[in-house]
């Protein structure tokens, strides 16, 4: 095997195929990253068998192979090296790699122990990266980090047509997001419960190659999503079992008042308050004519308080949230004002929606949902 | 002479003895009545058989064989109780309750004059007039300086008496007792100043602290110096902040159904949601802990991210944590607690849905719970009621093993349609022995009925239980 890159190209290629490299691999081949050269074409491929990324460029290939070197040595030698052509080349169970008079010599790892990557499944519909990836992050925010709670740990998607719902929780809020994209069919119609984790970062690094295309299957029926824009792909192994069911019922049907704050002044005033709630005690809120009062802290604990303008519509309510529940919410919005509505009862989750002005109205895209604190007893 | 401590005396025997005419003057033993229970109160007329609180049931049959065994009524205590901390609230709200039978009162919160031992006597006399005539148990008062001479004086005190240490007499009293005596002093900690020749408290005061804190530890060793030259800081703390709250039980045999240990979890996690909301409690870390049948005892505990006060939170993180003992060899033991308290709950998103996210085909083979061990009860039952009938089997052996069944307990209060009120004087053998009698009556008659006497029901304790 024998080919020429330039550096940035090589670098970037290693490094958004290495960042999905496992840290302890449980089999030493899978910190590998695997590079095949053929016809002008070089790939960089790795694979956990959960998630396998492959990028594939133009080169000027020598002689065609496959190797497999030692992923996070390759980025790190990749991302070093002068900004000089690269030459990449294979004798035996060594690389060589050479930059202007830098000179690596890498040992191979056994090629034909590495697993077989997944086929990219056929493409489900496109859209475009940018709008994708602030979806994808919206939704994140509310996904849940514990793994003896598999199935919240993901991001439901679901297509139905034009229309695609992206939904995360963490049973203490939810978020929902819509969007529309290109489907491959009009009538295509699919749910997939993906790792949080593992599409954000992917809708990221994605994100500036114009369009990204969503694929759905994989060999074993629906097991798989792939997510492809710019000769970049990644896949993942879908998590297995049923997301909440029914979610939409969460929701509350009623709106008893609606309050509108502007979203930096509150997000602020939260961060300062929620100085003295320790532990993620509660920032209580009072929603009253024109204002909202914040609050935290209580008895001999230390105690903060500030109130905020607000366009309060409705009864006076108030209640008490976790900080870093509203701040997720709040802080994933993108507007310039939080429209929050609130049932008749303090106990009944809220839901935050952005809006541009203090009069506007929600468009339901994206839709935060947070359960409050109560007392106990 | 700021600090007065009341106990009770003997008081869940005093109470049987009181409500049961024909017992009094007799042994009494109040505790767990299961082959592996122990003593909660022994009577004083049991103490003189050498009976002890904390004693094996078991080793209280041998030494007392004749005395009455009974399991205890706790609402009464509890009644009893309430009536006799209302009173020391009403002298001072300075009142730090200890247990059930035991509080501390700061008197600096009352109205007395000054506090010179007349006053201060004429209102201990009165307190203890009072619970006497209107409870029917008795009381015994230490008043003194501190708590620590408060304690020993009411210990002193015992039973049914009264001694004030007055100001500058501590230590006359205090020397000749033994250092066991001393808050914080063990059998361990005994044992080690025992070999420094140190015996008396009065020995102790002879030691000098560098060598005591090289003997017991620092903090430890800074406190016996000072107890024992009766110099006791401590305030009556009327708040005593809970730390955790938990539930346990010890089970009659070994349990090693997988099934049944997984109902017994959650029957426990639900009374101890049921203890949190009582209290107001939430908490973020629930501990699993289990004894097994080698009195191996073992805990496990996760923490959430937020506080709970949610039955099937709980049950659920408990369950969780039994998984990750090996429990083949049978337990002996269970226990679910809840620590790092707070006063507010993150309820989830779901918590109002009747867990809907649950796998409805898990749901129905947790229903077979007692089919599978105890055979279902009618194969011509219709099939859809099965389910049910497996849960009610099931029930009644987590009901059994918790002691929580409604059989004839030894001691429990029965009504009979024609005799009238009366105790569960024994049982067993399909019959159960009643005698009829109340606090207001002669000694009554015992009478022997079927188990299943439809005549014969459990009965609320007897309303002239605290007389007006």
């Amino acid at each position: 095997m024998k080919f020429r890159l330039d550096r940035d190209v090589l670098a970037d290629a290693v490094a958004w195929t290495a960042r999905t490299l496992p840290n302890r691999p449980t089999v030493p081949v899978l910190a590998g990253l695997r590079i095949d050269a053929s016809d002008g074409q070089v790939s960089f491929s790795s694979f956990d068998y959960e998630v396998s990324g492959r990028v594939s460029l133009d080169a000027d290939v020598a002689d065609g192979g496959t190797v497999l070197v030692s992923g996070r040595l390759l980025a790190d030698i990749a991302k070093s090296l002068p900004n000089k052509p690269v030459d990449l080349h294979s004798d035996g169970s060594k690389v060589t790699i050479t930059c202007g008079s830098a000179r690596f010599t890498l040992l191979t790892l056994p090629v034909e122990e590495y697993p077989e990557l997944p086929e990219l499944p056929a493409a489900s519909g496109t859209i475009e990266g940018t709008a994708f990836a602030e979806a994808v992050a919206q939704v994140a925010v509310a996904a849940g980090k514990d793994d003896m709670l598999p199935t919240l740990t993901g991001i439901r998607i679901e297509i139905e047509g034009e229309k695609v719902t992206l939904a995360a929780t963490d049973r203490y809020r939810m978020a929902v997001r819509e969007l529309t994209w290109q489907p491959g069919r009009p009538d295509l119609s699919a749910i997939a419960l993906v790792p949080a984790r593992t599409l954000v970062d992917a809708a990221k690094t994605l994100a500036s190659s114009g369009q990204v295309t969503v694929a759905l299957g994989g060999d074993s029926g629906d097991s798989l999503i792939g997510v492809a824009a710019g000769g970049r792909h990644t896949t993942s192994r879908l998590i297995d079992g049923e997301w909440v069911p029914n979610y939409r019922r969460i929701f509350p049907t009623e709106t008893a008042t609606v309050a509108r704050v502007e979203i930096s002044t509150l997000i602020e005033s939260v961060k300062r308050v929620a100085l003295v709630a320790e532990r993620n005690t509660p920032v209580r809120l009072s929603f009253d004519e024109g204002q909202v009062v914040l609050e935290a802290g209580s008895g001999e604990d230390a105690q903060a308080s500030e109130a905020l303008q607000a366009e309060v519509d409705g009864p006076a309510i108030a209640t008490g949230f976790n900080p870093t529940y509203l701040l997720d919410g709040l802080q994933a919005l993108g507007t310039t004002f939080a429209h929050l509505s609130f049932t008749e009862t303090p106990m009944k989750p809220v839901v935050i929606q952005g809006v541009d002005s203090a009069e506007s109205e929600p468009d339901g895209g994206y839709r935060y949902l947070a359960m409050p604190i109560r007392l106990s007893g | 002479m700021r600090v007065l401590h009341l106990d009770l005396d003997a008081f869940f025997a005093s109470v049987e003895q009181r409500d049961k005419p024909s017992l009094r003057g007799r042994p009494v033993i109040v505790g767990g009545i299961g082959p592996r229970g122990v003593v909660s109160t022994a009577s004083y007329e049991a103490r003189t058989f050498g009976v002890r609180s904390a004693m094996s049931m078991s080793e209280a049959r041998a030494r007392c064989p004749h005395a009455a065994y009974l399991a205890g009524r706790f609402a009464v205590y509890r009644e009893v109780s309430e009536f006799v901390m209302d009173q020391l609230r009403a002298i001072s709200p300075l009142l730090e309750p200890l247990s059930l039978d035991e509080a501390f009162v700061d008197l600096g919160g009352s109205d007395l004059p000054d506090l010179s031992p007349g006053p201060v006597r004429k209102l201990a006399d009165d307190l203890r007039a009072t619970i006497r005539a209107r409870t029917g148990v008795t009381a015994s008062v230490g008043v003194a300086s501190s708590k620590l001479m408060a304690k020993i004086a009411s210990e002193q005190a015992k039973p049914d008496g009264m001694v004030v240490i007055e100001p500058g007499a501590e230590l006359d009293v205090l020397h000749p007792l033994s250092v066991r005596a001393l808050p914080g002093v063990g059998p361990a900690t005994a044992a080690r100043l025992a070999r420094l020749g140190v015996k008396t408290v009065g020995d102790l005061a002879r030691i000098t602290e560098p060598d005591l804190v090289d003997l017991v530890g620092a903090a430890h060793g800074g406190m016996l110096h000072r107890l024992a030259r009766a110099r006791d800081e401590r305030a009556v703390s009327t708040e005593r902040e809970s730390k955790s709250i938990s539930v346990e039980d010890t089970f009659d045999r070994d349990v090693t159904d997988p099934t049944l240990l997984a109902a017994l979890v959650t029957r426990l996690a639900e009374k101890l949601a049921e203890r949190m909301n009582a209290s107001g409690h939430s908490g973020r870390t629930i501990t699993l802990k289990t004894r097994l049948h080698d009195f191996t005892t073992l805990s496990r505990s996760a923490t959430l991210p937020a506080p709970t006060d949610d039955p099937r939170t709980v049950s659920r993180v408990a369950s969780r944590l039994l998984s990750e003992i090996d429990v083949t060899g049978g337990v002996r033991l269970l226990g679910v607690g809840v620590s790092g308290l707070s006063d507010w709950v993150q309820d989830d998103l779901f918590g109002t849905e009747p867990e809907a996210a649950e796998d409805p085909g898990e749901r129905s083979a947790g229903g077979f719970v007692g089919v599978r061990t105890d055979g279902a009860s009618g194969e011509d039952a219709p099939a859809d009621a099965v389910p049910s009938d497996g849960d009610r089997a099931g029930d009644v052996r987590v009901g059994e093993l918790l002691h929580e069944t409604q059989a004839w307990v030894p001691g429990m209060d029965v009504v009979h349609d024609e005799h009238g009120p009366g105790w569960v004087w024994g049982s067993g053998l399909g019959r159960v022995t009643v005698r009829f009698e109340t606090a207001g009556t002669p000694p009554g008659p015992v009478r022997t009925f079927a188990a299943d006497d439809p005549a014969l029901s459990p009965a609320r304790p007897h309303p002239q239980a605290l007389s007006e």
